[in-house]
């Protein structure tokens, strides 16, 4: 029997997803022993026409990583959703719209005009800037164009799986492996990683208080956190409460509270505002001041609350700077 | 800039004890108010989750009010206390998103303030109606396709 084909497609990915399956070490062996890689574009060379060769469905599983965000991800993406059984978001991005998401609370031009006129390293006189269509020596150059938001992978395309992290850690990807080879899977849609919150997991779990009171806020980048106590009891912003589980805490391990890569837990509707409800419900203040001069110290709420996850919040972008 | 004809929306979770009770005071007492206003009875402000809040906003509401008993009168002793820390924070994090704060309001309402229910909702609608349509969902989606 020919073994079954798979796929690994990055969109506007940082690379972190294919050494997460690198980091699989010897292990990669066994996975690529029962399957056909067709195509990765980090290791192996293949072109679009080899994947548009492909019947629809002839394709076992495709593991896509990266934000949505061009053009071309939307071409291939779509490409890949015909030819394959299943496919699989892989990683924070395609999951939630992942870092490259906190670009929705500016526009495209914004982005493009930092990068290439403003940013102070940058030596461009004549303002060149991409453009999607350019006219060289009388040949017409297209190039993608940029959409003003990061879309999350189930916005654009059907999403069978989810698998969470940035990256996705080994064991989570060597058990979903497992789960479709074995076609034991759990019903379309499901994350596939525990769906109870990072804190029930987490190894200060015994230090974190009945009632979170947090009248000061603190900030990694100012102050060095205890390892040993919560860090929330401590005054820092960890994401644990309304953060999925199943990383491995690596975060917490490393003395970080936690960022949320692994998006909100299945009862929470939008990570950010779930933990403002978990931290700012309690403490000391009895007064609008009291209580507005606490918030005042919580530096960057977005950028904290929707680190992973803006293009999934309820707002799914910032409009104040557009 | 104002909406000529606009109306503003404004969904209001009003705690079941002082707040809504309240509301009816101002019914019952044939008070006119405002008709922008859609109650929604809650147990208490302290059961108000900031993701009813955004989500209200996200789904077409211009402004959102929070109602609850004053200081030291909640039903459950803490909860109103609760809504008042939430809040601040709230607006903050609405600010940074480009949502004025001034369209959420928390006031505290007793059952006996049928006049001062009036008179927020009246005063709110005004303030919303100054700051014109909140349309968040048509203008985030404007912007979702390429630049």
């Amino acid at each position: 029997m020919a073994k079954p084909k798979v796929a690994f497609y990055w969109c506007g990915s940082c690379g972190g997803c294919e050494e997460a399956v690198v980091d699989l070490a010897e292990k990669i062996l066994d996975v690529v022993a029962a399957v056909d890689i067709v195509l990765w574009p980090v290791a192996l060379d293949f072109k679009l026409k080899d994947i548009e060769s492909y019947e629809p469905g002839e394709i076992a599983v495709t593991f896509i990583n990266g934000s949505v965000r061009l053009s071309e991800h939307e071409e291939w993406v779509k490409m890949l959703r015909e030819k394959s059984q299943l496919v699989i978001a892989f990683g924070s991005c395609s999951h939630l719209g992942g870092i490259p998401g906190l670009i929705n609370m500016n526009t495209a031009q914004q982005v493009l005009e930092n990068k290439y006129l403003k940013s102070v390293s940058v030596d461009n006189a004549d303002g060149v800037i991409p453009m999607p269509t350019n006219s060289v020596d009388g040949y017409d150059l297209d190039l993608p164009a940029v959409w003003n938001s990061v879309r999350r992978l189930d916005e654009v395309i059907d999403v069978d799986y989810y698998l969470p992290g940035c990256a996705p850690p080994p064991d989570l990807i060597l058990e979903a492996v497992g789960a479709i080879l074995k076609g034991e899977l759990p019903p379309k849609g499901s994350v596939l990683s525990p769906a109870k919150s990072l804190c029930e997991s987490c190894p200060l779990n015994e230090s974190k208080p009945e009632d979170l009171t947090i009248d000061e806020f603190k900030r990694v980048a100012t102050s060095q956190p205890d390892p040993e106590t919560c860090y929330l009891a401590q005054g820092f912003v960890c994401l644990g409460p309304s953060t999925r589980s199943g990383c491995g805490e690596r975060c917490i391990r490393a003395n970080m509270p936690c960022r949320g890569c692994f998006g909100p837990t299945p009862e929470a509707m939008d990570q950010g505002t779930k933990l403002i409800s978990a931290i700012a419900s309690s403490g000391t203040s009895d007064t609008s001041e009291s209580a507005a001069s606490v918030a005042e110290g919580f530096v960057d709420p977005v950028g904290t609350l929707y680190r992973f996850s803006l293009p999934s919040s309820i707002l799914k972008r910032g409009l104040k700077n557009v | 800039m104002p909406d000529n004809g606009f109306e503003p929306k404004i969904v209001g979770f009003l705690c079941k004890w002082c707040s809504y009770t309240g509301a009816d005071l101002a019914g019952t007492s044939r008070k006119q108010y405002a008709p922008n206003l859609a109650g929604i009875r809650v147990m208490c402000s302290g059961r108000v989750d900031p993701t009813f809040i955004v989500k209200a906003l996200a789904d077409g509401a211009d402004g959102v009010l929070i109602a609850g008993c004053h200081p030291g009168d909640c039903h459950y002793s803490v909860g109103n206390y609760r809504a008042m820390r939430r809040v601040p924070m709230l607006r903050k994090l609405l600010d940074q998103f480009g949502i004025e704060p001034e369209r959420v309001w928390l006031e505290w309402i007793s059952a006996s303030e049928g006049d001062r229910f009036a008179e927020v909702v009246n005063s709110m609608t005004e303030t919303i109606r100054k700051l014109g349509p909140l349309n968040w969902k048509e203008r985030a989606e404007a912007l979702s396709g390429a630049a």
